[in-house]
C-alpha cells in the first residue's frame, strides 16, 4: 500500500536550499576537495536529510564506539611511483577511520570494472589490495564486483568501506581545536599530488617523485597513547591539500590558525615541480601524512612519540591555533610579512608561464 | 635546494628590506610588469614591507587576452570535430557567457597541454580531428608556439591550427608611460631571457625611467626594487639587469629566430586596455593556413564585458582590486567577472588568494 507523502514530512522539501540553476553541470573541480566541492556538498547533504557529513562517523556510541567510513578511488594512472589504486584504496579508508581516533578492524572492497580491462591488471590491483591490507593488519571481509560496458567507466574504480573501534581515551574531531593548541604535521607535503600529476601528464621530471601513500593508523594509536584527550584534532590532508584541511578545521572549531612558512616541510622536488606548474604545495594532495592539533602541554610528548615511528619520523611543529581571525589560516611568509592561506577553489590548473 | 632556497632566504630578505628603507627618501611608484612577479610580491607581502608604492602591471597573459578571442575559442571548442588544447590557466577565464571548463563539462573536447608540441602530437595521432591550440602569452611562450607551427608545417599536418593572441611587453610599457605616472619598471625576467633588453633601452631614454630586468623569487624582487630605488635616488634612468643568472643583453637569438619565422608583428587589442599599435603577434603570411581564426571563419561572436569589472584600470595600474566594488563579493576566483580574478598571476586573484580585504 502506498500513501502520498505529506509535504511537511518530507525532509528534502523542508531543508532543500535554493536549487542550483538548471543549466549548471558538474565540473571536474567539484571533486577537487576545495571550495567548489564544499558548495556541492552544501547543496547535496541537506537532500539526504542529515547534518553535514564528515569523512568518517561514529555509528555506535557507548563502549566501544564504532566508526564507519567510505571512499571511492578513481585515480589515473592506476599505477604510479610509490603505489597504485589498490594500495591507495586500502590506505585511504584506513586513514579516514584512523582520523576519528579509531583502530580500523575490517574493510569492504567494491570494483567497478570497464569491459575490456586486461584481467592481469585486475589481478595486480587485487594483489596490491591484499598486500596493503595485510600490512595494515586490517582484513578485507566482504566485497562486490560490477562490470560495465566499454566507455561507461575509465578502466577500474574501487570503493572501500572501513569499520573501526575507537581507541580508549580518544575524543578527536575537526571541531575540537582550542586556541593555544600546537599544530603538528607528520611528514613532508605534496608528494602524492605531484607524483600523480607528473606520471599522468608524462612530465618526466628528472628525479622521480614517489607518492607518500601509506597507512597512518599506527601513528594515530601512538599519538592517542601519548596524548589521549589532549589530542584534539586529527586530519589527513588529502584532496585540497594542507590548506583546505586547515581551513576546514579553523571553520569547524571557530579558531584562527597561524602557520610559519619557513617550518613547512616541502620537499625540494615538490617545490621545484610546483614552481614549474604554477601550483601551490599547500593545495596539493597528500596520502601519507596527518595534521594534528594538540594541547600545548602535551605537544612535546606527542611529537616525540610520533617521531619514534617511520611514518612520523619527520614530524614537526608548523604553527598554532589562536583566538583571533576565527575561521582563517594566516601564514607568516619567508620575508616576514603575513598572508591568508585560503582553500583551493576548484581544480588546480597549471599556469601559462 | 638549488635555484630556489637561495632566493628565498629570510635573513637576506630582511637585509634587502633594510637597504631599501635606507635608500628611499620618498615613496616611489614602481611597476612590476609581469604577473609572475605580482604573484610573488602579493603572496610574500613584499609590497607591505617596502616603502615603495608597487603598481601591478599588465603582464598576465590570461588577463589581457581579449574577450572576443575567448568567445571565439569557446565557439571553436564547441565544434564536434575539434580537440581544443590550451594551457590550464585559460580554461577558467570567463567569456561573455561561459568558460572552457564549463564547455568541457557540456561535452566539448577541451584538453590541457603543457607544451604546444603536445598539441602537434595530438594532431598527428588524430588525423580525423581538427586540433586547435590556444596560443596566448608574451614573448616567453611565443618561441615554443612558433616551434609548434614550424613543426606542423614541416610535417604537413593539415588538421593542426592555432588561435593566436600574442602580446609584446615593450609597446605596453610605452602605452603605460603615455598615460600613467610610474617612476620605474621591473621588466619581466623570463621575457628578457628570450628577447634580451636592447629594446628597453630606447624606452628608458625616451621616458627617462629606470628599467630593471628582474626575476621572480622574493630576493630577486627585493633586489630589483633596491636597484630601481637607487637609480631614482641618483637621478639615473638606465636599463639594469638584476636577473643576470638567466638573462643576457641580446637574449636568445635562436628563440627570436623561430618567432620571426612564424609570426609577424601586428596591432593588438589588450583586454581592459584597448588597442596598442604593434603590440601583438599574428601568424606570418606563409603560415596563415594554420590560423584557427581563418580556418573556422566568423562565428557570430559578440563580446559583452561585465560593466562592474574595472580590469582595465587594474591592468594599467591606476586602481587596485581593493578599489573595485565587485572585488570579493560578486567577483571571486570561483565566479570571476574579469580575467585578473582567474589566473594566479592576475592581480585580483593574487590579492584575493592572499586574503587582502578592503579597509572598512
Amino acid at each position: 500500500m502506498t500513501r502520498p507523502l505529506a509535504l511537511s514530512a518530507d525532509p528534502i522539501a523542508a531543508t532543500c536550499p535554493a536549487p542550483l540553476a538548471e543549466n549548471e553541470r558538474v565540473l571536474l573541480g567539484h571533486g577537487s576537495g576545495g571550495q567548489l566541492m564544499a558548495e556541492l556538498l552544501a547543496d547535496l547533504t541537506p537532500r539526504l536529510g542529515t547534518p553535514a557529513l564528515d569523512d568518517a562517523a561514529i555509528v555506535v556510541t557507548g563502549r566501544p564506539e564504532i566508526v564507519l567510513s567510505t571512499d571511492s578511488f578513481v585515480v589515473t594512472p592506476r599505477f604510479f611511483a610509490g603505489g597504485d589504486i589498490g594500495s591507495l584504496a586500502v590506505h585511504g579508508t584506513v586513514n579516514d577511520v584512523a582520523m576519528m581516533g579509531a583502530r580500523p578492524v575490517a574493510l569492504s572492497l567494491a570494483y567497478i570494472v570497464e569491459e575490456g580491462l586486461p584481467l592481469e591488471e585486475l589481478r595486480l590491483v587485487t594483489a596490491s589490495v591484499a598486500r596493503a591490507a595485510r600490512a595494515c593488519g586490517v582484513p578485507v571481509v566482504t566485497g562486490d564486483t560490477k562490470v560495465v560496458g566499454r566507455g561507461a567507466a575509465d578502466g577500474l574504480y574501487l570503493t572501500t568501506t572501513g569499520v573501526g573501534v575507537r581507541l580508549p581515551g580518544a575524543c578527536v574531531s575537526a571541531s575540537q581545536a582550542q586556541p593555544g593548541d600546537l599544530v603538528l604535521l607528520s611528514g613532508p607535503i605534496g608528494l602524492h599530488g605531484v607524483s600523480i600529476l607528473s606520471t599522468r601528464e608524462g612530465l618526466g621530471f628528472d628525479s622521480e617523485i614517489a607518492s607518500d601513500t601509506r597507512p597512518l593508523h599506527r601513528l594515530v594509536a601512538t599519538m592517542i597513547a601519548a596524548g589521549a584527550q589532549d589530542v584534539h584534532v586529527l586530519r589527513d590532508p588529502t584532496r585540497g591539500g594542507l590548506a583546505s584541511a586547515l581551513n576546514e578545521i579553523a571553520t569547524a572549531s571557530s579558531v584562527g590558525i597561524e602557520l610559519e612558512e619557513s617550518s613547512l616541510p616541502v620537499p625540494a622536488q615538490v617545490a621545484a615541480a610546483c614552481e614549474v606548474l604554477g601550483l601551490d604545495p599547500l593545495h596539493v594532495a597528500n596520502e601519507g601524512c596527518l595534521v594534528a592539533f594538540v594541547a600545548q602541554e602535551a605537544a612535546g610528548r606527542v611529537l616525540r612519540a610520533m617521531r619514534r615511528l617511520p611514518e612520523g619520523a619527520r614530524a614537526k611543529l608548523i604553527g598554532r591555533a589562536c583566538d583571533a581571525h576565527h575561521g582563517r589560516v594566516v601564514m607568516r611568509t619567508l620575508v616576514g610579512s603575513r598572508r591568508i592561506v585560503d582553500m583551493l577553489v576548484g581544480e588546480q590548473l597549471p599556469r601559462i608561464c | 635546494m638549488r635555484y630556489l632556497d637561495e632566493y628565498r632566504d629570510p635573513v637576506l630578505a630582511r637585509r634587502l628590506i633594510t637597504e631599501i628603507r635606507a635608500a628611499a627618501t620618498r615613496e616611489w611608484s614602481i611597476m612590476e610588469v609581469c604577473g609572475g612577479q605580482t604573484h610573488t610580491i602579493v603572496r610574500q607581502g613584499i609590497d607591505e614591507l617596502v616603502p615603495v608604492r608597487m603598481v601591478h602591471g599588465p603582464g598576465c597573459p590570461v588577463c589581457v587576452t581579449p574577450l572576443e578571442v575567448i568567445d571565439r575559442a569557446l565557439a571553436i571548442a564547441a565544434r564536434p570535430e575539434v580537440i581544443f588544447t590550451s594551457f590550464g590557466d585559460m580554461l577558467r577565464v570567463p567569456g561573455s557567457v561561459t568558460d572552457l571548463l564549463s564547455a568541457k563539462a557540456r561535452g566539448a573536447d577541451v584538453r590541457v597541454v603543457y607544451s604546444p608540441l603536445d598539441a602537434v602530437r595530438l594532431a598527428r595521432r588524430n588525423p580525423g580531428r581538427e586540433v586547435v591550440f590556444f596560443a596566448v602569452g608574451f614573448e616567453t611562450t611565443a618561441p615554443a608556439n612558433a616551434m609548434a607551427v614550424l613543426k606542423a608545417a614541416e610535417e604537413g599536418l593539415a588538421n593542426f591550427s592555432m588561435l593566436v593572441s600574442h602580446v609584446l611587453v615593450p609597446p605596453a610599457i610605452a602605452a603605460i608611460m603615455e598615460s600613467a605616472t610610474v617612476d620605474a619598471f621591473l621588466a619581466a625576467g623570463h621575457v628578457c631571457a628570450v628577447m634580451g633588453w636592447t629594446e628597453y633601452e630606447p624606452l628608458a631614454e625616451k621616458y627617462r625611467v629606470p628599467i630593471v630586468v628582474t626575476g621572480f623569487e622574493p630576493l630577486d624582487l627585493l633586489e630589483g626594487i633596491l636597484m630601481a630605488v637607487r637609480q631614482l635616488e641618483e637621478g639615473r634612468f638606465a636599463v639594469e639587469n638584476q636577473y643576470a643568472r638567466a638573462v643576457r643583453r641580446t637574449g636568445n637569438p635562436a628563440a627570436q629566430g623561430a618567432m620571426r619565422r612564424a609570426f609577424s608583428v601586428s596591432d593588438q587589442t589588450w583586454r581592459g586596455i584597448g588597442p596598442i599599435p604593434a603590440s601583438g603577434l599574428v601568424l606570418a603570411p606563409a603560415f596563415a593556413s594554420f590560423d584557427a581564426a581563418v580556418r573556422f571563419g566568423a562565428l557570430g561572436v559578440t563580446a559583452v564585458e561585465d560593466p562592474a569589472c574595472i580590469a582595465g584600470e587594474i591592468l594599467r595600474g591606476t586602481r587596485t582590486p581593493l578599489q573595485c566594488a565587485a572585488y570579493g563579493t560578486r567577483c571571486t576566483p570561483r565566479r570571476p567577472l574579469g580575467a585578473p580574478m582567474v589566473s594566479s598571476e592576475g592581480t585580483c586573484a593574487a590579492y584575493f588568494n592572499a586574503g587582502r580585504e578592503p579597509q572598512p
